[in-house]
């Protein structure tokens, strides 16, 4: 089945699933409440903190070839190894070069969506080695055997209850254990991890290029210990991450935590800069920093589509879509679920299978409206469809019927003669149209305003 | 007071819904505006344009420029068709010929709420109607044009008239054009919610500003035999102020 028939076949289900559309209803509405709240708390005003940030990525973008050079080199110079990775094989080898190597056989791992595109989980387990998710919500989809529901709340599909009943089967949790106990029993389960893993796996929020350091943002501590106690450490960032200065933090970090969970700053926020150097008394031995390009290289070449690349990863445009809201994170089959991952998976993943993304949205700009860094997300999904058309993969059918239809719009006496011919149709062939399909189908009217018009004041057109 | 305004007829109302046509033709007369009507014209263009189809939307829309051409002040019924010439015909027409005119009939264009606030003559809009009434502004009414109080504003001219709106507006109905036929069952899901958060505020009727809204919406209450009227705002207000005349 293609891509495209295998999301209409999800989302046909999601959209009938009741029990789905209120859980996913209450946690988005929820958040979109919070974000609001912090919005209006934190920020002046927020226009214009959305503008400065998209000045400032865009500049960065600008400079992007410049700006990670200067973080290849400063982060280098502190021991750090720096490994370009052109697309999702070349990530692989790297990864697995590294533990090879140090013969790891266990990993622990934070939440990192470059991670899921490249399937490192995967990759690893058929290397033999055991990987733990440590972000609660990760460890939870990990539990279930499924992926990411979304890019920053990716157990958010799952109740407290079932969430429950997961931990009973494979952690030995109370069946009807509650919240925190559930949490603490997370972090028992995490705690050997830390310490008997041999590689820490982590993604980036941001590369500073000035300082040549990671950024990570987090909220359980997580990802400090996944970082800080294994002996080698090992970040996989997409290269879009990168902006120029330590100061740019001062409105990104709050920027990310309003938008991606209503906060006014997340509970753990990092800055790396190297591995342990002599004389410190931990950290670990080794950090190598892999860029992944992946496809962002062909985004950032275009005028059109590289303001996508101002993403931060925070969300919102996910939970303010009536779309995702709707079919769920899971329908897309994509690493990047939503408006932004409709816009770019096309083009990282290739138009001829994922093209129909881009059509799936009503464009009501929601997703644009929450967005911090600005980007017009409902517009890139309009060029995207301009592209599908323009391309090899455009559906012939929807090709002619544009071109039928644009030929009876383009004159009011074609446009007269079509709409006689569908009232003589309507009338012969009513029941040719399933009863559902006819309450979803407007008829014609009697009469068109153009000949009511020209009934009542004649006909004035020259 | 009143001016002399070229309609805009969405192709939606002029093929499937006349008589939100002529409910705004009467409205604007009421308020003692001179309407003109080219029956030449057909459509902005807008379902080849979201579809991709740019050689066919500039098709369609090249008969919008050729009609309004010498129009002084267009009034249209529907903010996604006044969106469609005003901020997308210069993207479509870049580069051509006619993207002077585009640009320039694009500033002429104004949606039905958005000219009676500002020139138009709300303040000597008259009118009762009685009821709980929802009002669901369209996406691109809301988001594309920034009109968000115009629609309200109008309502509020009316006696009687009482207007909930539900709480984190503005929320898509799921119409979206070719979405709501590729992608049926996503569409027909996001009316449901739309429609039932309406149903849940207790209201009488439905009221929007956009003819694509109100089909897709008319439609899931058919379907699933609610009953809801669902009314465009220029039906309501002509309803409400039948009768009177608020020319002088």
């Amino acid at each position: 089945m293609s891509e495209h028939a295998a999301f209409l076949a999800r989302s046909r289900v999601q959209a009938q699933d009741e029990t789905h559309r209120l859980k996913i209803l209450r946690a988005t509405s929820t958040h979109a409440h919070v974000v609001g709240d912090m919005q209006r708390r934190q920020f002046a005003d927020w226009e214009s903190a959305r503008e400065a940030a998209a000045r400032l990525k865009d500049d960065a973008l600008a400079r992007l070839p410049d700006l990670l050079e200067r973080f290849e080199s400063r982060i280098s110079a502190r021991g750090a190894k720096v490994l370009w990775a052109a697309d999702t094989a070349e990530a692989r080898r790297h990864v697995l070069d590294i533990v090879r190597r140090h013969r790891a056989r266990r990993v622990v791992k934070t939440k990192s969506m470059t991670t899921e595109e490249i399937d490192l989980n995967e990759l690893l387990e058929s290397e033999g080695v055991d990987v733990r998710e440590s972000d609660l919500g990760e460890l939870i989809v990990q539990l279930a055997g499924e992926r990411p529901y979304h890019i920053v709340t990716p157990a958010m599909h799952k109740s407290k209850d079932e969430i429950a009943a997961l931990f009973h089967e494979k952690l030995g949790a109370r069946r009807d254990a509650e919240a925190e106990e559930l949490t603490m029993v997370a972090r028992q389960h995490l705690r050997d991890a830390y310490i008997t893993a041999d590689i820490g796996v982590t993604g980036a929020n941001f590369l500073i290029a000035d300082e040549g350091a990671i950024v990570m943002t987090e909220n359980e501590g997580n990802g400090r210990l996944t970082m800080a106690c294994p002996p080698v450490h090992v970040v996989i960032a997409g290269i879009e991450k990168v902006i120029p200065r330590l100061e740019d933090l001062a409105l990104f970090l709050p920027l990310l935590a309003t938008s991606g969970t209503g906060q006014q700053l997340t509970c753990y926020n990092t800055i790396v800069r190297g591995p342990r150097r002599a004389g410190e008394p931990d950290g670990p031995a080794e950090m190598h920093v892999i860029l992944l390009d992946n496809g962002r290289s062909e985004i950032w070449a275009s005028e059109v589509f590289r303001r996508s690349l101002r993403c931060i990863r925070c969300g919102a445009c996910l939970n303010a879509c009536p779309v995702y809201r709707t079919v769920g994170g899971h329908a897309y089959n994509t690493t990047y679920p939503g408006p932004i991952g409709s816009v770019i998976t096309p083009h990282l993943r290739g138009t001829a299978q994922w093209g129909h993304l881009s059509f799936a949205s009503s464009l009501c700009g929601a997703c644009a409206d929450v967005c911090p860094v600005n980007i017009d997300l409902h517009h890139l999904l309009l060029a995207n469809r301009r592209e599908w058309v323009s391309g090899s993969s455009a559906g012939r059918l929807w090709g002619t019927a544009m071109r039928l239809w644009a030929r009876a719009m383009s004159s009011r006496t074609r446009l007269d003669r079509v709409r006689r011919f569908v009232r003589v149709a309507e009338r012969l062939f009513p029941l040719a149209v399933p009863k559902s399909k006819r309450t979803r189908m407007p008829r014609l009217a009697r009469r068109s305003f153009a000949d009511l018009w020209r009934q009542s004041h004649g006909d004035h057109s020259r | 007071m009143g001016q002399r305004v070229s309609l805009f007829i969405p192709c939606l109302v002029d093929q499937v819904y006349p008589e939100m046509g002529l409910a705004t033709v009467r409205l604007l007369e009421r308020l003692g505006h001179e309407v003109d009507y080219d029956p030449r014209q057909t459509c902005c263009g807008q379902p080849a344009f979201n579809a991709g189809h740019h050689e066919e939307a500039r098709a369609v829309a090249g008969v919008f420029l050729e009609v309004f051409g010498g129009s002084e002040t267009i009034v249209c019924p529907s903010g996604s068709c006044v969106a469609m010439v005003r901020n997308f015909f210069p993207s479509l027409f870049e580069g051509l010929g006619e993207h002077r005119a585009a640009v320039a009939v694009g500033g002429r264009v104004r949606e039905l709420c958005e000219f009676l606030v500002a020139a138009g003559g709300a303040d000597r809009l008259e009118g009762r109607l009685d009821g709980r009434f929802g009002f669901h502004n369209s996406c691109h009414a809301s988001r594309e044009l920034r009109l968000h109080d115009e629609p309200l504003a109008l309502l509020s001219r009316v006696a009687g008239c009482e207007v909930v709106l539900p709480e984190g507006e503005p929320v898509c109905c799921g119409f979206g054009g070719l979405f709501s036929v590729k992608f049926e069952a996503i569409a027909a899901a996001m009316a449901r919610s739309r429609v039932e958060v309406f149903r849940e505020l207790g209201v009488d009727a439905l009221i929007s500003n956009d003819p694509g809204c109100i089909m897709h919406m008319r439609q899931e209450c058919a379907e699933r035999e609610i009953d809801l009227r669902v009314l465009h705002v220029a039906e309501f207000l002509d309803e409400a102020t039948a009768g009177r005349d608020a020319s002088e």
